[in-house]
């Protein structure tokens, strides 16, 4: 190989690099500051655990991943080319209990997650009903395009686009969808989501223990009218929600079968709706009209 | 009447909107301007002979190389419109896309990216440096090589057809879930298009692989046993026995959803029985499996490159094998971490968010192994090795966020929020495009008989690395926010100055994929100074470096025989035999590929549009064509051993004439300065010269 | 890899092998109608089920059809082996007429549904039915294709090493195709009627 003149120093790169790399993550720092990263601040039991899932993950990764990775870019400098004092042995291969380690390593950081990440999943089931002292309240959600519906069944009082429920009340949420495709039903504060399909009943339970007001949003893409298909859910004290459902039962809307009909008709970004009566059953009823409908563990466990 | 001639289609299926209008031009210039270009330099027959009928893996490799990068502008466009719409459209703005406009073109930008870019460089890559690795000199089938490649570039240009005629792509996501990709939700023939294409790719990807898996266990030098393959050959293979597993699934799906769409049957629709949630399942069953699918000879090149460029071996070879095999194993047991918020229950998810954690195990060790193998090397810093170095910190992120994705719990939190695009973008991205990047620039001066320029390649690496955080860093942020994916616009004010600072990051993207193009033209001007004549720049192992640069057609003079791993160490520490001179058997052209893609592609549009004579008469076309090829006994050709010592003689004349006249070497890459004074001069010669007549 | 093998030897065993792969993602292919059978063959929608539907001596009788082709054309590769151009003639032709009649019964089958209002547009079980079964008349229809043609080369060229390799290769495809008929006849027909 014909000699050449040496390269420019790789050096160089690499701090304009870390430079340009430190800089984008104060960045982002600062443009964090002062707003709400939902995710890290939730405002119910269930959002709570789930952050406490994410937390414990990042830690243990992160406690895996600095030592590793500082490990291989050490290895990269120190035994870089042109530093003639470090040892080159080409044909050096791990030995057997190099190799076992290898692979032990990750076996046990997965071991560890496992233990957490396994139990966390059947406590955190969203089929799982809220362990709690007061009733539970029920909302049946039905997707449509591109609005949701919320019917209280209890309160007989149905709304479009707006929920309120009382703080820490469990609420068992029923999803599902008519004439629509897949539905994502979320609260990104409370805490997971759930899909609500047509013909299916799928439970979602959540709980809230702070007042306040939290987005909802349709989290699964389903046309054109997909990113005006957001909600606003309210958790308030007991007497407030009570107040409130006082209210709406002040509307002149009713949910009787007609006024569900054009409901059920494709509209975007519609307005909150109030209806101070529901016709009864109405959501075993839009859940029955698909063949074989069938509901995802509707049963407290 | 004119539905017998034209099925479905009207005047108002041809372009009428200023997209479509301007993606059609856009093809039809350029289309025009190659013409031009061809016929004025009289290379038709060239064109034809040399290229398009060629069966040499090296030229099909070369091939997809380009659709690939055609491709990746292609999509690269999509991207930026999306970036701009989502900078623009929050709170009382609404950017400048239509909501369905929009979610056209992540569709697009889905499907372009992952079947025609990421697909199309692997495959270029395995065409051209398998049969080198393992000492063959073709594939197991020259037939179904150039058939699979032609499949290929119909579903590119099926991809792109609805420009000019039907003017709608797919709205769905680019797997198009159902329902919505049915006809109650989405008619109209965009998702007709999205099916076609993707089906008619993907039966080649599945001949493809089925022909790669022959070849690497049926055409190996003698002597080299599975246990002494080059580890690109080895994830090659994982990656080619996945294929060969999940594509069949693929195509079984879309043509369900074909049919669910054509004749009305119920498989995915919400009426009469249908189960959308099956859709869903099949469709993750060979997606999953995909993208490991593209990984896994990522991983091989790394494996490659980091040995190579610590001028180690690695640090343990079964271990890179075993984790490579794991992943694949593992990849097949995963799919429903795409969707745990279907709502399966607690064993169900908890079975497979433990399995998706599982695959964290091979791909740590692959990690380790690489750590492993830079202690105690002499590590050289070529651009591939700082993709390398870019991939290890950048993957390991994506990794890191990957297992928080895996459970099930968290992943109700973040399933469809920008997190999780951020997350596959940095898998796909920092792991196989960069993987792409490196084995290119690593095998580049096999390809063409020089090497990339150094310079300019590093400050691609640098914009790609940083504009690569700057892009999707503030992603993973707005999804801890709550922010959902898809998102034609949104309310929410404090999520703007991220998607801007996105999309700067997506500038410097830009950026970065203009200096390779650049890299590669400074490349080819300076070829001189930067050719290899040794066909061993690296002072590499494996058998592809023991041929000239650019390796001959026939690949080997003689095929070696194989006595260890490290083929190409062991010839070098042992002495390389002679050459003997013998007669060999090679291929000849094949154009009925082409013909059988043409026809595939006139078939798939007869569906779309319901022309029932093209359909007829492209899939008789297509039988016949089979036929003619598979009883067709004159398919090869011999070079006698006279016409090969010629050849060789003719390329060592050649090299020493290089050698001996280049005194004008200069030993510095151009840097971009140097580049820009090039074109100048280049430009004003040209149009002072009025070069274009003398063309 | 004992003894290394001549050109025409490695290329016999690459082209057996490339097929086995292309007949196991085929394989794969049907195993997602099966599944889709599987999971859909009670939806209905309060329409007829398998067992009012399906008539047990049409089913019986395609199979015995399409078995006794499977043995002729056993018979047929013995004609191969043994370089007997006539007997291999023979049997193939044999072989095409059992497939034949299998496919037009199964035509008949599904002509006669349809008439009646069963058609694969009626529900997500008919849907099922007739992909899973059609797909492979589909292959069977290639099959009868291939036959026809193949005995046409025969003719013409003789029986040479070529037409002996690309004989055993249809051989494996029809071979492979009553295998899945068998799994087809069990999970659609005789799971109706038990």
């Amino acid at each position: 190989m014909m000699k050449r003149k040496k390269m420019p120093s790789s050096g160089k790169s690499v701090r304009i690099i870390f430079l340009g790399l430190l800089s984008l993550a104060v960045l982002i720092v600062g443009l964090l500051h002062g707003k709400d990263l939902v995710l890290f601040n939730p405002k119910g039991q269930i959002a709570q655990n789930q952050a406490h899932l994410m937390l414990f993950s990042i830690t243990v990764l992160v406690a895996v991943a600095i030592p590793t990775l500082s490990l291989m870019y050490f290895f990269a400098w120190k035994y870089r080319e042109s530093n003639s004092k470090a040892k080159h042995d080409p044909n050096r291969t791990l030995g057997k209990l190099s190799v076992v380690g290898l692979w032990v390593i990750p076996i046990m950081v997965l071991i560890l997650l496992a233990s957490v990440v396994l139990p966390a999943t059947y406590r955190l089931d969203p089929h799982k009903a809220i362990v709690s002292d007061t009733k539970p309240l029920t909302i049946q959600v039905i997707a449509l395009r591109w609005k949701w519906l919320f019917i209280y069944p209890d309160q007989n009082i149905a709304t479009v686009n707006y929920l309120q429920i009382p703080i820490n009340t469990p609420v068992q949420f029923e999803l599902t969808a008519d004439e629509a495709p897949m539905n994502s039903f979320w609260i990104p504060h409370l805490g997971g989501q759930l899909y609500a399909m047509t013909g299916h009943s799928n439970l979602l339970n959540l709980i809230a223990d702070t007042p306040g007001i939290y987005a909802g949003q349709a989290a699964e893409i389903n046309g054109p009218g997909f990113s005006g298909m957001k909600f606003v859910a309210r958790a308030s004290s007991d007497k407030d929600f009570n107040t409130w459902v006082k209210t709406v039962k002040w509307s002149s809307n009713t949910l009787d079968l007609a006024e569900y009909n054009k409901l059920v008709l494709p509209s975007q970004n519609n307005p909150v709706t109030l209806y101070s009566a529901v016709k009864p059953s109405i959501y075993d009823t839009v859940l029955l009209k698909y063949e074989g409908a069938h509901n995802h563990q509707t049963e407290q466990k | 009447m004119r539905e017998l001639l034209v099925g479905n289609l009207t005047w108002e299926s041809l372009p009428h909107e200023w997209s479509t209008i301007g993606g059609t031009l856009t093809f039809i210039l350029l289309g025009i301007f190659a013409v031009i270009v061809i016929t004025r330099m009289k290379r038709w027959k060239w064109l034809w002979n040399d290229w398009l009928t060629s069966v040499d893996p090296k030229k099909i490799g070369i091939m997809y190389f380009i659709v690939a990068t055609f491709m990746l502008l292609r999509g690269g466009l999509d991207v930026i419109m999306i970036w701009l719409q989502q900078s623009l459209s929050a709170g009382t703005s609404h950017g400048f896309l239509s909501a369905d406009h929009f979610q056209q073109i992540f569709t697009a930008h889905g499907n372009i990216m992952v079947f025609f870019v990421a697909m199309g460089f692997i495959f270029g890559l395995i065409n051209f440096i398998v049969p080198l690795q393992i000492g063959a000199r073709d594939l197991a089938s020259p037939f179904l090589n150039t058939l699979g490649f032609w499949l290929y570039v119909a579903g590119v240009i099926m991809v792109n057809t609805f420009f000019l005629f039907g003017g709608k792509y797919a709205a769905t996501g680019w797997l198009g879930i159902a329902p919505l990709s049915g006809t109650q939700f989405s008619p109209g023939v965009g998702v007709d298009y999205m099916i076609w294409a993707l089906q008619i790719s993907g039966i080649g990807t599945t001949l493809g692989a089925i022909n790669f898996i022959v070849t690497i266990l049926k055409m190996r030098a003698p002597g080299m046993k599975l246990r002494m393959m080059p580890l690109f050959t080895w994830g090659s293979l994982c990656s080619m026995v996945m294929a060969v597993t999940v594509f069949p699934l693929l195509t079984a799906t879309l043509f369900l959803l074909f049919f669910d769409r054509y004749i009305g049957t119920h498989f995915f629709t919400t009426t009469l029985g249908g189960n959308a949630m099956m859709y869903t399942n099949l469709i993750w069953m060979w997606g999953h499996p995909e993208v490991y699918i593209l990984m896994l000879p990522a991983f091989g090149i790394f494996s490659e490159v980091v040995s190579t460029y610590s001028r180690k071996s690695i640090a343990s070879y079964w271990s890179a094998v075993f984790g490579m095999i794991g992943v694949s194993f593992f990849a097949l047991s995963v799919w429903l971490h795409h969707f745990f918020t279907m709502g399966a229950g607690g064993d169900v998810n908890a079975f497979f968010g433990l399995m998706t954690m599982v695959i964290a195990i091979p791909t740590s060790v692959l990690v380790f192994n690489w750590i492993a193998t830079m202690y105690r090397g002499r590590i050289k810093f070529s651009t591939p090795m700082l993709w390398f170095l870019g991939f290890v910190g950048t993957f390991a992120i994506g990794g890191m966020t990957g297992v928080m994705l895996a459970q099930p719990p968290a992943d109700f939190q973040l399933h469809n929020s920008l997190f999780l695009v951020a997350h596959f973008h940095t898998m796909v991205i920092g792991g196989v495009i960069w993987g792409i990047f490196a084995g290119i620039s690593y095998w580049f001066p096999k390809m063409t008989g020089f090497r990339l320029n150094e310079r300019i390649g590093r400050y691609a690496f640098w914009c790609w690395l940083v504009g690569f955080w700057m892009a999707f860093g503030p992603l993973y942020v707005l999804g801890l926010m709550g922010a959902t994916r898809r998102l034609d616009h949104y309310d929410n004010l404090n999520w703007q100055p991220f998607f801007v600072v996105a999309l700067f990051g997506g500038i410097l993207i830009a950026i970065a994929v203009g200096l390779q193009l650049v890299q590669i033209a400074a490349s080819f001007i300076q070829k001189r100074q930067l050719a290899d004549n040794t066909g061993d720049p690296w002072d590499g192992r494996s058998l592809e470096w023991s041929t000239p640069s650019p390796a001959p057609f026939y690949n080997f003079v003689n095929i070696p025989k194989v006595t260890s791993r490290d083929a190409f160490l062991q010839m070098k520490n042992q002495g390389i035999p002679k050459p003997v001179y013998k007669d060999i058997t090679m291929p000849k052209t094949i154009s009925l590929g082409i013909y059988i893609a043409g026809l595939a592609f006139l078939l798939g549009f007869g569906f779309i549009w319901e022309i029932t004579w093209l359909i007829v008469v492209s899939a008789i076309g297509i039988v016949v064509c089979i036929v003619l090829r598979t009883f067709d006994e004159e398919t090869e050709y011999i070079i006698s051993a006279a016409e090969l010592e010629k050849m060789e003689k003719a390329r060592t004349q050649k090299l020493l004439a290089r050698l001996r006249h280049d005194d004008t070497y200069k030993d510095e890459d151009m840097g971009l300065r140097e580049f820009y004074k090039s074109v100048l001069t280049w430009s004003q010669d040209f149009v002072k010269n009025k070069r274009w007549k003398t063309f | 890899m004992s003894k290394p093998m001549n050109h025409e030897e490695s290329v016999y065993d690459r082209t057996m092998f490339g097929f086995w792969v292309y007949l196991m993602t085929d394989l794969l292919m049907f195993a997602v109608l099966f599944a889709v059978y599987a999971v859909l063959n009670n939806s209905t929608a309060g329409g007829p089920t398998g067992r009012e539907l399906f008539s047990p001596t049409a089913a019986l009788t395609g199979t015995l059809l399409l078995l006794t082709s499977s043995f002729t054309c056993g018979l047929a590769m013995i004609a191969v082996r043994k370089g007997n151009k006539n007997q291999v003639l023979f049997w193939l032709t044999t072989t095409y007429i059992f497939g034949l009649a299998f496919l037009s019964l199964e035509l008949i089958e599904f002509t006669k549904l349809i008439h009646e209002g069963h058609a694969p547009s009626s529900n997500a079980f008919m849907s099922s039915f007739f992909i899973l079964v059609g797909t492979h008349g589909l292959h069977i229809l290639i099959g009868l294709l291939w036959m026809v043609i193949i005995m046409a080369y025969v003719v013409s060229r003789g029986l040479t090493s070529n037409m002996m390799r690309k004989l055993a290769l249809l051989s494996m495809y029809w071979h492979f195709l009553d295998i899945v008929w068998v799994f087809i006849f069990t999970i659609v027909y005789l799971r109706a009627f038990v």
